[in-house]
């Protein structure tokens, strides 16, 4: 049973490769079908970003642990050009009408933690977290 | 791995699979635009009881098969998306943007034979 | 005794290494792990322990703890510790008996130390560095299990009086209400959507009707979170009514800058039903009666 994935995300079939591996280690974590279906949701999103903006990038998937919370982890990377305005990209479009423009947002509100950082022309990588809510050993 | 269209009863119904790639959406669109330009169609229903997931570019071509479709004078109706799919799309902020919406396939063509009807009649 | 004296007066005193200290402890087991048993008991920590659980346990513990000492690795701790907190092992200890007994053990093996040492200042110094973080450490660890546990046992408690205070009445086919009362939070949010969209799913809801009269506060969050509903709804081809907006809460959020056009709102509950049967009928006066959902325009515009 592995509790790691790591994606090289360079085509669109790779999004699909991607968020399959995070809905199956999400559901073997113990996570509910409804969490299962909002963490691939997050990784299809940033999973396109990559394509979108950087071309190709790479998505790794692991299962975290802090004290006795168990998680599962989302890290997308690329080298591509970088974000130019962070706060930009990070408004929320929602209220404005369901902006589909860089997935950043979305992904926030999907999971429980966030954070990104990007350097222009160096790369840009973002990392998510959900926690499961109950203690595993029940 | 392609979408089946199916014809019942002069409406189109389009069977998504769960993990539809980008490429086979879009190649779904131009063979749906095809067969309604094609054929006279009542109407298309679009069934999603199986998709897993819907990301934002999903939302955003059916959004466009909806409209393309519409404007060949054919109604479209989405069915079938699951309590999940639906809870983390509104999470993602995606709308349907006032495509009609159905439970599910018998749902789904109910609304499309009622509105045929409405149409015949009126 | 007498040996250390004459090695103090020979040479320069060797440096205690830690693991001396183990081996010290190790070696003293049998004498020191009997008089912690006899101190508990004599404390009244042990009330409700059998023999046999005393004396299993007491082993354990007291080499989880040398282990501890030794290798540093608290992996064994913790998974200790995460036992007695859920109630899978000492069930018959309560927090404060067991953290008694810890200290007692603390205190023995200080004390055992000062009697190995007391004769070199900077030994003793030497010993009790490697052994005081430990034991410090050690009882953080049980303390921080016992307090997760806690707030995990609240924390489903919690959830469970969410649940039971969203119920979800099947009033006719195709017609589900739900009365809310109580503060309407994002955890709650959550919960009621899944609940309404799986309901949605199993009694194949057209129109659900959801009053929210016993909500205390309904500000802008309150509203966003009916507006997810009603548009997670909507995807499943049911249509939400809200009941209990009175006009002047309606005013209010508006005013705050809420668009309530995309909710579908009815003063009281009994109008809220009597819409919904009104959607439901099949009676052919308008487009929109027979048709709960918003019809697509011809030409769609994004």
């Amino acid at each position: 049973m592995t509790e790691k994935a790591r994606i090289r995300v360079a085509r669109e079939a790779d999004i699909v490769d991607a968020r399959q591996q995070g809905r199956g280690l999400a559901g073997r974590l113990g996570f509910s079908s409804c969490d299962c279906v909002l963490i691939a949701t997050a990784i299809s999103e940033l999973a396109r970003n990559i394509i979108q903006y950087a071309e190709t990038g790479e998505i790794v998937i692991q299962a975290v642990r802090r004290g006795r919370a168990r998680g599962i982890e989302v890290i997308a990377s690329d080298r591509g050009p970088g974000i130019e305005d962070l706060d930009l990209a990070m408004q929320d479009g929602f209220s404005t009408g369901g902006s589909l423009g860089l997935g950043l947002p979305g992904a926030r509100r999907l999971m429980d933690e966030f954070a990104v950082s990007s350097e222009l022309r160096r790369g840009t990588e973002v990392s998510v977290v959900k926690w499961l809510k109950d203690a595993p050993s029940r | 791995m392609s979408a089946p269209i199916l014809s019942l009863d002069g409406f189109l119904v389009v069977t998504i699979q769960k993990n539809p790639t980008d490429s086979e959406i879009i190649s779904l669109h131009e063979t749906l635009l095809r067969r309604v330009s094609e054929v006279r169609t009542d109407g298309v229903l679009i069934d999603l009881t199986a998709l897993e997931v819907m990301d934002s570019f999903c939302t955003r071509m059916l959004r466009a098969v909806a409209r393309t479709i519409g404007l060949r004078g054919a109604p479209v109706v989405i069915a079938g998306i699951q309590p999940e799919v639906a809870f983390a799309m509104v999470q993602l902020g995606l709308t349907l943007q006032g495509i009609p919406t159905a439970l599910d396939l018998e749902e789904g063509i109910d609304l499309l034979r009622r509105r045929r009807r409405r149409e015949r009649g009126s | 005794m007498g040996e250390r004296d004459n090695a103090k007066r020979v040479g320069p005193a060797r440096d205690v290494q830690r693991s001396e200290v183990v081996e010290a402890l190790r070696v003293a087991k049998d004498t020191l792990r009997r008089q912690w048993v006899e101190a508990m008991a004599s404390k009244g920590f042990l009330a409700d322990m059998t023999e046999e659980e005393t004396e299993t346990e007491s082993h354990v513990i007291y080499n989880t703890v040398l282990e501890c000492i030794e290798t540093r690795d608290y992996g064994g701790v913790e998974r200790y510790a995460q036992g007695v907190a859920e109630r899978s092992t000492l069930r018959s200890m309560t927090p404060d008996q067991f953290l008694g007994g810890l200290l007692t053990l603390r205190d023995l093996y200080g004390r055992h130390l000062f009697t190995q040492y007391r004769d070199d200042d900077r030994q003793l110094r030497q010993a009790l560095d490697a052994y005081e973080p430990v034991a410090n450490r050690i009882l953080s660890i049980v303390v921080t299990a016992y307090l997760g546990e806690r707030e995990q046992v609240l924390s489903r408690q919690q959830d469970a009086i969410r649940e039971l205070s969203t119920p979800v009445l099947q009033l006719r086919d195709g017609l589900l209400i739900l009365p809310i009362i109580g503060v309407l939070d994002s955890a709650r949010a959550s919960q009621l959507t899944s609940g309404l969209l799986r309901a949605i799913r199993t009694h194949r809801t057209r129109v659900a009707v959801l009053d929210i009269t016993g909500v205390p506060t309904v500000d802008s969050k309150v509203a966003n979170h009916l507006l997810q509903t009603t548009a997670a709804a909507g995807l499943m081809g049911a249509t939400v009514i809200v009941t209990g907006i009175s006009p002047e809460i309606a005013k209010a959020l508006v005013a705050i800058g809420v668009d309530l056009s995309k909710i579908r709102a009815v003063g009281d509950l009994q109008g809220g039903i009597a819409e919904a049967d009104r959607l439901l009928g099949y009676v052919v006066q308008d487009r929109r009666e027979q048709d709960p959902r918003p019809a697509p325009s011809d030409t769609e515009k994004t």
